[in-house]
């Protein structure tokens, strides 16, 4: 009896630990949405979404939804189809160089992606843009999303390929039309997943789309966008422009809890239904 | 008087043995342009990377029967059987040697495309495997989508296939569900109509009844039975009484080699060779 | 039966064992009761002869079992190929067996009606032909422990042999009737009994051909009859 009753006290106790260590590891979560919530719910009201100087909410999240869109779209189609290309010819030489750069990439700081956008667009148009914006945000989005394609067409189970084959479907066709549709959920996911990541990047921006106090006109002007707006206004000297930053924050960090939190329901409901 | 052969009948359902003889007088009344076998594997070698794994079977499968390969794990079957189709080369570093003829005609010549091959010689695999993206309908007709052919009356498609597969009647009001809510067996028959939507002159299966209960492998094997009417059906099975229940024909092969081929009711009262006898009566394996 | 290795699972092993050595006892025990009817006979024991024919119970007990170990082996193991040769074959051989015995109680019933007549002379002729019939089914049962399909096929053609003693008996009794009138009764139990004997060499017959089909595959019955047309 004694045997067992200490198990159970050794359980119960490893069990408090990592209750007290999961605690302390959302601390900081807590902190951070607790603070910026308490000092950015003075600072919203209407006013703020729509004003052009301070220009936050509005302009700022519209202008970054452009930002995100223009990344979306340099880089989700290379990092699905190099995902593709991963997933399928995975051990020939080239695809393992692939693979190790993807994963390099991902660790790179973001500033200096920043950085090197700079040196490859903007200087080369000689003006700060949406468009070198949402290259460096897509190059840092697309390490994640040609991992995480490679993952999950991995993860779909090989009979489903022989199926197709086995119909007399040839090996592209069969890969698209069914691998790929299958793993799509997941691919989503994965892509929501990194949006949400970069949505939230300041230190590329400050080189790329730099900032603009007015609605931009075109793609090719520098653009202002929520992160940047955020920093330009915490620098300032000005108590208004403070407040207004932790708006913006509390904007930010909203869109992005909102962005993952989706991400998860929807694989649930995906997983549930089947 | 009891004869040998219909000790036989301990094996095959009376049924069975009844339809076996109608279709021996058919086939004996049927013209002789239809001795040559529908397939003939001849030399067949497969490799993964060096080990040989099949070393030079030669082999015939008749037009309108069914054929059972048996033999132990690791026998080559499998191996073998996606020989037929060229699905054993879709896997990295495998290769064959030697003819596999169709029609009298080699799959494996040098202007032949796999692709229109595996759609004359169809396929169904041990683990039922419909497309869980796809409804019911949708993966009867997947065969056909997939290779941008536009059906003339895809609910008629639809339909026959599924008829053919006994599945019409109890998933007639539900073709738009997934294909994966199905039950085992179910699912099982579904791939084999999808496979059947294509309309292909040889049915390949792998171990189809392996993942399913004994009810669900009966309707299989019923099905097997009605299907022999208009396929030539290639059936491996690790399962003697299967392919005593089922079979016309059966080969027996052991490490990569084909030990003996013959009716089945040779080989199960009578084999030739003592490796068969081994294997069949549980001596060994 | 035909192979030497054993079977995977020891307990079907066991069963066919047990099987093999269940026909051999009904045979042994069949052997017995004909070469007792016999002494009877030649003695003209009517005791003996009693006794006999009790013993053919057990016989027909071990019918019964046998079958009944035959269906549960076909129903639970399947058997193919030799074993289902041999187990059919069992079954057949039986049958074979139990009407020996039942040939042997005849043969009793006629020693006891004839214990109580004076002997005749004809009886060495009727010897002779039991003790080809007795020969041919120790012979058979030998060929069935072994496997020996050389001497399961010389078993049969020995049938001949007894069917031509039975056909010179017949004359040689008629005559002994008709110069003897008062001998009727007993030339036509003696006739009846050398009819049991070759119905007991007929049986053996049966039993060596089922032997070849047992070892060989082969079916050899009804060969002579379906060979030259006879009925």
């Amino acid at each position: 009896m004694t045997r067992d009753r200490r198990r159970k006290l050794v359980d119960g106790a490893v069990r408090v630990l990592c209750l007290l260590a999961t605690a302390l590891a959302l601390v900081p979560l807590g902190l951070v949405l607790f603070y910026v919530a308490s000092r950015g719910i003075g600072g919203i009201d209407a006013a703020f979404f729509t004003e052009l100087p301070k220009p936050v909410g509005e302009s700022g999240g519209g202008m970054a939804n452009a930002l995100v869109g223009l990344a979306c779209l340099f880089g989700i189609p290379p990092g699905v189809l190099a995902g593709v290309y991963l997933a399928e010819f995975g051990n020939h030489r080239f695809a393992k160089l692939v693979r190790f750069s993807a994963d390099v990439m991902s660790g790179i700081p973001s500033i200096t992606v920043g950085i090197f956008v700079y040196t490859l667009i903007v200087l080369r148009t000689k003006s700060f843009s949406a468009l070198a914006g949402g290259v460096a945000l897509a190059v840092l989005m697309l390490p994640t999303v040609t991992r995480t394609t490679e993952e999950l067409l991995r993860l779909v189970p090989e009979s489903l390929r022989e199926a197709a084959l086995g119909l007399g479907v040839p090996k592209w066709r069969a890969t698209l039309r069914v691998v790929l549709r299958t793993a799509a959920p997941g691919i989503a996911t994965g892509i929501m997943l990194a949006i949400a990541r970069v949505a939230g990047e300041t230190a590329p921006l400050l080189f790329t789309a730099f900032n603009n106090a007015f609605w931009p006109t075109g793609l090719a002007q520098p653009t202002a966008s929520l992160p940047v707006q955020i920093y330009t206004y915490a620098v300032s000297p000005y108590d208004e422009w403070h407040r207004k930053a932790w708006a913006a924050a509390l904007v930010l960090v909203a869109m992005v809890l909102l962005l993952n939190v989706s991400a998860r329901l929807l694989v649930r409901h995906r997983v549930r239904s089947r | 008087m009891m004869q040998p052969l219909q000790s036989s009948a301990l094996l095959v359902r009376p049924a069975t043995s009844a339809r076996n003889a109608e279709r021996a007088n058919a086939r004996a009344s049927t013209p002789a342009a239809t001795d040559a076998p529908k397939m003939r594997a001849e030399g067949l070698k497969a490799f993964f990377g060096n080990v040989e794994v099949l070393k030079g079977v030669t082999l015939p499968v008749e037009e309108k029967t069914v054929t059972a390969i048996i033999g132990p794990s690791g026998c080559g079957k499998s191996t073998f059987i996606r020989c037929l189709n060229r699905m054993h080369e879709v896997v990295q570093g495998a290769r064959v040697s030697g003819k596999v003829l169709l029609d009298q005609q080699d799959i494996y010549g040098t202007d032949v495309d796999p692709v229109r091959v595996r759609r004359r010689v169809g396929m169904v695999f041990q683990k039922p495997n419909p497309f869980p993206t796809m409804t019911i309908r949708e993966n009867v007709l997947a065969g056909l989508k997939l290779n941008g052919i536009r059906p003339k009356d895809p609910e008629e498609l639809v339909e026959r296939a599924l008829r053919q597969v006994a599945l019409w009647d109890e998933v007639k009001d539900a073709l738009g569900r997934s294909g994966t809510s199905l039950s085992g067996g179910q699912q099982q028959r579904l791939c084999i109509a999808r496979s059947l939507a294509l309309e292909p002159e040889v049915l390949l299966m792998d171990e189809p009844c392996s993942a399913l209960d004994p009810i669900a492998t009966a309707r299989v094997e019923e099905l097997i039975h009605e299907l022999r009417e208009r396929y030539t059906i290639v059936i491996v099975t690790h399962n003697m009484q299967q392919a005593a229940r089922v079979a016309d024909f059966t080969a027996f092969f052991y490490l990569g080699e084909l030990i003996e081929y013959d009716s089945t009711d040779v080989i199960f009262t009578g084999p030739s060779e003592k490796r068969t006898e081994d294997y069949i009566t549980g001596r060994f394996g | 039966m035909s192979s030497l290795q054993k079977h995977t699972d020891r307990e079907y092993e066991a069963e066919l064992e047990k099987l093999k050595e269940q026909v051999l006892l009904m045979g042994a025990r069949t052997e017995e009761l004909l070469s007792q009817a016999m002494r009877a006979f030649a003695e003209r024991d009517a005791e003996l002869a009693r006794s006999t024919l009790r013993a053919d119970q057990q016989i027909d007990q071990l019918e019964l079992d046998i079958d009944h170990l035959c269906l549960k082996i076909l129903a639970r193991r399947q058997p193919v190929a030799s074993d289902l040769r041999f187990i059919t074959s069992a079954m057949k051989l039986v049958t074979d067996l139990e009407r020996m015995g039942d040939l042997g109680v005849n043969v009793c019933e006629r020693v006891i009606e004839l214990s109580a007549e004076p002997p005749l002379p004809a009886t060495t002729s009727v010897t002779r032909i039991a003790e080809a019939a007795l020969a041919m089914l120790h012979d058979a049962l030998d060929a069935f422990v072994s496997g020996n399909t050389a001497l399961a096929e010389e078993v049969v053609e020995r049938d001949g042999t007894v069917d031509a003693y039975y056909a010179q008996l017949f004359p040689e009794l008629l005559q002994l009737m008709m110069k003897d009138p008062d001998s009727v009764f007993r030339a036509t139990r003696l006739q009846s009994i050398a009819k049991y004997l070759e119905r007991v060499a007929d049986h053996a017959t049966n039993i060596a051909e089922m032997v070849v089909f047992m070892v060989r595959g082969k079916d050899v019955r009804h060969a002579f009859a379906l060979a030259h047309g006879d009925g």
